[in-house]
């Protein structure tokens, strides 16, 4: 599609739709949103780059395979299962971490179920982007 | 698997068979004293399935045939091989089926005989196909496949209902309730399943055909396999549940004739045969029927022949198809009429066949005439029909012993070859070696008969009978009725051996004649089911997608409805709250929306207005406040319009005459309005019936202090019910890779 406004705004758009999918990722644990979601809003805003620029473009952005991307989310999650297995608890039992935590406030709470949600949404983005990519591509 | 090194293939497999084989070996003194030795490790043990080995009397009987023929066998094929590329495969293979061959023999649980049962099947599927770019190999192989494997089910069903009514899956432990199995009402029918899987891999009539046409393998693959060791597999499954299963009329009737059947017809069929090693296969053919017709009787000295020709068939076949081999392999040919003289230049080969021949024809003082002589014993001490089966066992002898001498004489002693070879030498020691001791063994038993009958013999034979008993084998014993049949036999034999020619035309002239074989039903059966297949799918897969959709969704509106109404499921209406004005416009939107993707002759219009259905459905959750749906549906809905509008653009224009008309689009609208009214009052059904919210409760009591977050929908996904969404991640990489491997092969298929 060679028209110069949708590629500029493509571009605007897609930047602004990953930051927007990376707050959805950090705040889904408390708020509205989350792993898939916060993939599922990345991936669409990589597409309409993609739309407007070509698939091979969206390729370059990537700079990984989206299988790769796909699979290492994939590895990212199975990760986060087995490392509460080290400390002697069940397959995806949550770990927590709370950095300079007072008595008020939980300070920074970073856990494996984070850990667990970012391969999700890897997984997503590379399994959606990559099917798209390989469909545009045939085409 | 061709990469894989011949010789470590070689080298693993004889050393574990030469050292289990010692191992059996070291064994004989212990269980021929009367204990079995017994394994047992846990596999499913809430199904109440261990592995459970056993080692008595006649499972050694049986595991030194495989290890030993199987060092033999081995050490042959290293050679005979030699230069093959595949070398490395048959010896992995003939390593793999020798371990399993140990393990129907040794396993005394039910389902685990069973599984080495079948893994002996496939490991001879790969062996016979083992000369897989030839078409009659590969029709062989799966043909065995079949017949071996189908009766190896069917024998399932007959364990699997033998322990049930027994009440132990312990082969050893069943024994003990012979009598409870055999007072069963279903005895009948467990008694022929488990004879199907015994005789559909022994080779018994009717499923006799498959042995000689396996002959398509290499040739120490059927001296192991088709001699040996497989094909008593069935014969070891009748001896090991005689005692179990037998000593009924039932028993004695079918295996007696079913036996002598098979005996008497697969060496008439022998007879026919120009090809050495077809020759062979129909002898095999015959022994097994044999063994079977002895098997029938629970008579001591009946079991006691099949025992004792058990061993004599395995030294004499085994060596000759070895033999066979190497004619083959010397002269490059295998029929009869174009071999002659080969004493000359293959002496030592010619030096076993001599031996061989002749434990075959039963010549004294050969293990052969007294495994003979036991016969004639055995079949006139039966009860039954001594007469029968003392003439089936007279007929069978006589004609093998015309093949023997056919062998010995034709091939080896006169005559001259006709060989496209110019040099005929003998062949490599490890090919005769083998052969050699086999042949030496056949005639060592034979002079000194207290070497197995103690020893070997003896212990399998009081597994059978379940009593102590004492063997003693000889030689002599003095002139009596089995002496004066042995005489008859030998003297018949001769007079077929000089007459075979003729005899193989008159049989020829017969076979062409004769209108049913095992091969060609087996043929047709085969045909008949490829031709329903084909036609049910095609019939079923049709290929259009039209069709599919609209047999899936009529049976999805026909079946929710007719529960609908053969329940009177009942609706209270009242109870329904009040719709939100700003819901009812978006429903609205949606109908338009929907109605204009159903008129529209336009894709891109169609497909927008889906987009405008989708979307909607997600500002419907965001005013009920599932936030967290309402993004994702969005997000869905825009990955979806691309995608489609991606690939609908692309296609060509509506094409006028695939518009399904007007009484198609009737029916087409009539299953869409009744998949939507299906839908619509299912869904008013379940927002009508109490919910229940104890779970919902728990999560919202339990989300902030043990999994730290207040966004309950994603604490479920990524802490509680973490292992579902890890199943669905999964699911998600796996349909992608599915997807790009499948559009990526298009593509490249396309550009090239």
């Amino acid at each position: 599609m060679n028209s110069i406004i949708f590629r500029t705004v493509s571009r605007l758009l897609m930047g602004l739709m990953l930051l927007f999918s990376l707050f959805l990722l950090w705040r889904g644990h408390n708020e509205p949103g989350g792993g898939f979601i916060g993939g599922l809003v990345a991936a669409a805003g990589l597409v309409v780059y993609g739309l407007a620029d070509g698939p091979d473009s969206m390729r370059q952005i990537l700079r990984a395979d989206p299988r790769s991307i796909a699979l290492s989310g994939l590895l990212i999650a199975v990760l986060s299962g087995i490392m509460p297995l080290v400390s002697g608890s069940e397959f995806l039992t949550g770990l927590w971490l709370f950095i300079g935590a007072t008595a008020t406030d939980k300070g920074l709470a970073l856990g494996t179920p984070l850990l667990f949600d970012i391969g999700v949404y890897l997984t997503v983005v590379g399994g959606v982007v990559g099917m798209v990519i390989a469909i545009e591509e045939s085409l | 698997m061709s990469q894989t090194s011949p010789r470590a293939g070689f080298i693993v497999g004889l050393l574990t068979a030469a050292a289990l084989c010692a191992w059996f070996g070291a064994q004989v003194p212990g269980v021929s004293s009367g204990q079995a030795m017994v394994l047992v490790v846990d596999w499913i043990p809430r199904l109440g399935i261990d592995l459970a080995f056993r080692l008595d009397g006649l499972s050694l009987l049986f595991c030194l045939l495989i290890t030993g023929i199987g060092v033999l066998v081995m050490l042959y094929t290293s050679s005979y091989f030699k230069t093959h590329r595949d070398q490395g495969r048959l010896q992995w293979l003939l390593f793999a089926f020798m371990l399993a061959m140990v393990g129907v023999v040794t396993a005394d649980n039910v389902l685990l005989l069973f599984v080495f049962w079948e893994l002996t099947t496939i490991t001879s599927f790969l062996l016979v196909g083992f000369d897989h770019e030839n078409r009659k190999a590969r029709r062989a192989a799966m043909q065995a496949l079949i017949i071996t494997g189908g009766g190896g089910l069917i024998l399932l069903v007959g364990l699997l209902m033998a322990a049930d009514i027994a009440g132990t899956y312990r082969v050893s432990e069943m024994i003990a309730s012979g009598d409870v199995i055999k007072e069963h009402h279903l005895y009948e029918i467990v008694l022929v399943l488990i004879l199907v899987g015994a005789f559909t891999k022994s080779a018994q009539f009717p499923f006799h055909f498959w042995l000689p046409n396996a002959m398509a393998a290499p040739s120490p693959v059927s001296a192991y396999l088709h001699s040996a060791t497989m094909v008593k597999a069935g014969i070891y499954l009748l001896a090991r549940f005689q005692p179990s299963l037998g000593g009924t009329e039932i028993w004695f009737y079918t295996l007696s004739i079913v036996g002598a059947i098979t005996a008497v017809w697969s060496s008439i069929m022998a007879l026919r045969q120009t090809d050495l090693k077809l020759m062979l296969a129909w002898t095999t053919v015959m022994a097994l029927g044999t063994l079977t017709l002895f098997l029938g009787s629970d008579v001591r000295i009946a079991v006691l022949a099949a025992m004792t020709f058990l061993l004599v068939h395995a030294f004499y076949k085994c060596a000759l198809f070895l033999v066979i081999g190497n004619v083959d392999y010397a002269t490059g040919t295998r029929e009869v009429d174009r071999l002659g003289g080969l004493m000359k230049v293959l002496p030592v080969t010619g030096v076993v066949a001599l031996a061989a021949g002749f434990s075959m024809a039963g010549f004294p003082p050969f293990l052969g005439f007294i495994g003979k002589e036991l016969k004639y014993e055995g079949a006139l001490a039966i009860a039954g029909e001594p007469y029968l089966i003392a003439a089936a066992a007279l007929a069978a002898n006589a004609m093998m012993v015309a093949i023997a001498l056919a062998i010995v004489i034709r091939v080896f002693l006169k005559g001259k070859t006709r060989s496209d070879r110019e040099h005929i030498r003998e062949v490599p020691w490890r090919m005769w070696s083998g052969p050699l001791l086999l042949a030496a063994a056949g005639l060592l038993t034979g002079i000194f008969p207290d070497l197995l009958a103690k020893s070997i013999i003896q212990p399998a034979l009081s597994e059978v009978l379940l009593q102590e008993t004492t063997v003693k084998l000889s030689l002599w014993h003095g002139i009596n009725v089995p002496l004066l049949m042995s005489i008859a036999t030998v003297t018949i034999g001769f007079v077929l051996f000089l007459k075979s020619v003729t005899i193989r035309n008159r049989l020829n002239q017969w076979m062409s004649a004769w209108p049913v074989t095992g091969d060609r039903a087996y043929q047709s059966a085969l045909g008949g089911t490829e031709r329903f297949s084909r036609r049910a799918t095609d019939r079923i897969q049709s290929g259009s997608l039209s069709q599919y959709l609209t047999i899936i969704f009529s049976v999805f509106v026909v079946s929710v409805a007719l529960v609908w109404v053969t329940q009177r499921v009942s609706m209270d209406l009242s109870s329904l709250t009040e719709v939100p004005l700003l819901a009812l416009v978006i429903c609205t939107l949606m109908i338009g929306a929907t109605v204009v993707v159903a008129v529209s002759r336009s894709r891109l219009l169609a497909i927008c207005a889906l987009g405008i259905v989708g979307s909607g459905v997600a500002i419907l959750f965001l005013i009920f406040g599932a936030i967290d749906v309402a993004i994702t549906q969005l997000m869905v809905e825009t990955l979806f319009v691309v995608l489609i509008a991606a690939v609908m653009i692309k296609l060509p224009k509506f094409p006028g005459k695939e518009h399904p008309g007007a009484a198609g689009g009737f029916r087409d609208a009539s299953i869409a309005i009744g998949c939507g009214l299906v839908i619509g009052l299912i869904t008013i059904a379940v927002g009508l019936s109490p919910l229940d919210l104890s779970i919902t409760e728990f999560y919202e009591a339990a989300s902030l202090p043990e999994a730290y977050g207040r966004n309950i929908v994603n604490v479920i996904l990524v802490d509680f019910r973490a292992l579902d969404t890890l199943g669905e991640v999964a699911v998600v990489a796996s349909a992608a890779l599915a997807v790009i491997a499948l559009v990526t092969v298009k593509t490249q298929r396309r550009s090239s």
